[in-house]
């Protein structure tokens, strides 16, 4: 190998290494900013205790720092979301975000409980329930949803948006399984479970 | 540049040498001869065993504050149905920071002083110190509790494992104060097998760049007359 | 230097920086052609390793200062954070604590290089100067950076120091508290600690690390020779027995860091603790203002000192003992009335001298450590002695030595 080739070599094995030693270097600085394993604790699943929930009422639960609304549908107030069909900008939840298993017109597994996401999807607000049938402040046409007092978008009984509201899809539903009847975790799809 | 390699031999004998001797005697209470133990915070059965019979006898009083019961089954790799079952004997979750049902205020007042955290214990006494206490325990009826400790006199700590000592072989209970003592030295440091382990790594690494640099460098400097 | 100098680039993107920063001419006066002299030996290499740990220092600290709280509730705790759940968040952690201890280490190494080769000596008394007040600032650094932690031992070794400034005559006391913030070591003290450490000293460092190798650029590199390699030089102005800074000292100092940061990370992943030296036992729990540590004992590289300041048995004269331990290193410049640079050429005087230097400094250093009673406080006093002998008996021990002759050009074996 001539000087001038052994001098190449070196310097490109060097500086190679160099390299590829820097990048094992900062590694461990760059995945340092993660979550820490306080901040994973914390942000766990959590579970939610349905069964002191009654018909028709909603409990609102946070996790990871956001709203979560789950209600308790009677009957009657599943029935009525037939007649809102027409109505909703994303009847079948094309545009909205939800797991596969919430892709129906109910947006959920069991069909009395919903839990969404109690976030307007127009600009972040937490909507207000609003279960009753044509209550005065709602005007006659009202069936019973979900109403967001910063700029009016509107809800129905399965989180689903209006047409000619400024939202522009229905309220999110987050990964969430039931470990049984009363117990909801929220956080986790069927199937999954944390260590 | 051989006088220099000697030097440098020199140096890292006199830190690995001064760390020997150092580590031997840096806790003060070692007056008492302790003869040292061996433990093992790779051995993950010992672990177990140490974690169960923390939290079957310790746990009541000292709380491991600076830990989490999901994390020590992940390191010691207990399943979640076995943490529930065998070491969580509250409504805690895996989430949940392994603390002790009893306040500082009622720990004050039955013993004078609360019974102290100890996820630290070891690394501010060491594992024999730890390992001797718990031998050391002798029936004195002048004490509040009924015992006293030869290695911390007028100690407020009850012989809690006094039952166990009288039903176990000698060799049985010596493994289950080893085993606890293993558990909190684990507790205490937790990534100690994953900072060595990786340090192989790092140092292996260093040493094939240091073959790259140093032929480089004899190759630059061949010209210097 | 000529208006407007040759650029060393043929990129045309590195030409429109030239032509707007001083790249080229920088590179060219302190990298390319800036020549030392090419018998370097192993003691030069303790300058660019200082540089090495404080970028590793700044590094670390800076990931450290996201995670870790400076209150007196939090700061324990945010440390056992740091180590257990942030990912990666114990080598950070080690590698700070033990580049704080190798920091020393070198820049103790460091210090002793000039004092072996007279790099303190004219015209190099002011980068000699401008290193002492490193000196001082890295010592303020590691004082308040070992509050922080707000451990049994950071809190009492914190009370020892702030409580010498007590002995100040008249404004002792006011400037104790002024100094702490209020009337004992609190949350208040801890936090401005912090500010100290975080932003004002490494500032400080940074400006004076570029003052001082400004200041030695200037002069040029001293040698184990000691003799000026600027007096020959050859056709073209290079001194001869120089070698351009880079490609040859950069690819030689390349391998000596490297063979440092063996020994650093062996020391990392292997001994963090050192046996209590580098990571105290008293440390290992939360600082209790009713509970004083049996030995209270400051971090290895003080303990010289601290031996100094016990030695005495007056408290507030320890103290002046203590300050002028450390100040005496300034004068040195003055204090050496040897022509000759280098040890290898200077008098039996010096060598013995300085052979009873490193001694009491060493065994001073380990007085420091042990708790002063009995047999250690005599011999804390004699080295105290030897100690300050070494500085003020110096005019007279080098004016009449009897030197070796100097060599014209620098020793070089290959």
């Amino acid at each position: 190998m001539s000087k001038l080739d052994r001098r190449k070599f070196l310097s490109v094995a060097t500086s190679v290494t160099s390299v590829i030693g820097g990048i094992f270097a900062i590694t461990p600085f760059i995945l340092s900013f993660q979550p820490s394993k306080k901040a994973k604790a914390l942000g766990a699943a959590i579970k939610v205790d349905l069964s002191s929930l009654e018909v028709g009422s909603i409990i609102k639960v946070i996790y990871r720092g956001t709203p979560y609304y789950v209600v308790h549908r009677s009957e009657d107030m599943i029935e009525r979301l037939k007649s809102s069909e027409n109505d909703l900008r994303d009847p079948d939840s094309d545009l909205s975000v939800q797991p596969n298993f919430a892709k129906n017109e109910l947006r959920s597994m069991k069909p009395k409980y919903l839990v969404v996401e109690g976030v307007c999807t127009h600009l972040g607000c937490a909507p207000i329930e609003k279960f009753s049938v044509a209550p005065a402040d709602m005007g006659p046409d009202w069936n019973g949803g979900f109403y967001c007092p910063c700029h009016g978008s509107k809800f129905d009984l399965s989180g689903r948006v209006y047409s000619g509201v400024p939202a522009p899809s229905n309220l999110r539903v987050p990964p969430h399984r039931f470990e049984n009847d009363s117990i909801l975790v929220v956080g986790e799809n069927p199937g999954e479970a944390d260590v | 540049m051989t006088l220099s390699i000697k030097k440098l031999l020199l140096l890292c004998t006199l830190l690995l040498v001064s760390d020997l001797v150092f580590s031997a005697s840096s806790s003060s209470d070692n007056e008492m001869n302790m003869k040292p133990i061996s433990i093992d915070v790779s051995d993950k059965k010992s672990l177990q065993r140490g974690a169960r019979n923390f939290f079957n006898y310790c746990a009541g009083c000292h709380s491991l504050k600076y830990m989490r019961y999901g994390e020590i089954a992940e390191d010691l790799n207990i399943s979640e149905e076995q943490l529930l079952n065998n070491l969580i004997f509250s409504n805690q979750t895996p989430q949940d920071i392994v603390t002790t049902n009893m306040s500082k205020a009622d720990g004050d007042r039955w013993f004078g002083k609360a019974p102290p955290d100890l996820t630290l214990v070891t690394r501010r006494k060491n594992p024999d110190y730890v390992y001797q206490f718990l031998k050391s325990f002798f029936q004195d009826d002048k004490s509040p509790t009924g015992v006293n400790n030869k290695i911390k006199d007028a100690t407020s700590m009850p012989h809690v494992l006094w039952l166990l000592e009288e039903e176990m072989t000698p060799a049985n209970y010596d493994q289950f104060l080893l085993d606890i003592v293993t558990f909190l030295e684990y507790a205490g440091d937790p990534t100690q097998e994953k900072r060595k382990s990786l340090g192989l790594w790092v140092l292996s690494f260093l040493f094939l760049f240091l073959v790259f640099s140093y032929a480089l460098y004899k190759d630059i400097w061949r010209e210097v007359k | 230097m000529s208006e407007k100098e040759e650029s060393i680039f043929t990129n045309p993107f590195l030409r429109w920086i030239d032509d707007r920063f001083p790249l080229s001419s920088l590179i060219k006066d302190h990298a390319t052609e800036y020549y030392a002299s090419k018998n370097f030996n192993i003691w030069y290499i303790f300058g660019v390793l200082s540089m090495v740990v404080l970028v590793i220092m700044i590094l670390t600290g800076f990931f450290l200062t996201m995670n870790y709280k400076p209150s007196a509730k939090d700061a324990f705790d945010s440390v056992e954070y740091i180590m257990r759940s942030v990912e990666w968040g114990w080598l950070i952690r080690y590698m700070h604590s033990t580049g704080a201890s190798f920091f020393f280490i070198v820049v103790y190494l460091h210090m002793f290089r000039a004092m072996l080769y007279g790099s303190y000596k004219k015209p190099r008394e002011l980068i000699w100067i401008l290193g002492m007040l490193l000196y001082f600032c890295l010592m303020a650094e590691a004082f308040f950076g070992y509050l922080l932690p707000w451990g049994n031992m950071s809190y009492w070794a914190g009370q020892v120091i702030v409580n010498l400034f007590g002995y100040i005559p008249f404004i002792g006391d006011t400037l104790t508290e002024w100094i702490r913030g209020d009337y004992f070591i609190s949350d208040i003290t801890l936090n401005r600690f912090f500010a100290f450490h975080v932003i004002l000293l490494p500032l400080a460092i940074i400006g004076l690390v570029v003052a001082h190798i400004l200041a030695l650029h200037h002069v040029g590199s001293n040698n184990p020779d000691g003799i000026e390699i600027k007096e020959y030089k050859d056709e073209s102005g290079k001194p001869i027995d120089g070698v351009a800074f880079h490609p040859f000292h950069t690819s030689k100092d390349l391998v000596w860091i490297t063979v440092f940061l063996i020994v650093y990370f062996a020391a990392v992943f292997y001994a963090p603790e050192m046996g209590g030296l580098f990571l105290e036992v008293d440390n290992f729990e939360p600082a209790d203002p009713l509970k004083t540590p049996e030995h209270i004992v400051p971090s290895w590289y003080f303990t010289p000192y601290y031996a100094i300041l016990r030695a005495v048995p007056n408290a507030a004269l320890g103290a002046v003992f203590l300050v002028l331990a450390v100040l005496l290193f300034v004068f040195l410049p003055w204090l050496d009335r040897c022509p000759v640079k280098s040890i290898r050429y200077r008098g039996w005087q010096y060598k013995l001298a300085l052979y009873i230097f490193v001694i009491s400094f060493l065994a001073l250093g380990y007085l420091g450590m042990q708790p002063a009673t009995g047999v250690y406080v005599l011999l804390a006093r004699i080295f105290t002695i030897t100690y300050f002998g070494f500085f003020l008996l110096m005019p007279f021990y080098t004016r009449y030595e009897k030197t070796k002759p100097v060599p014209e050009r620098v020793v070089y074996k290959k």
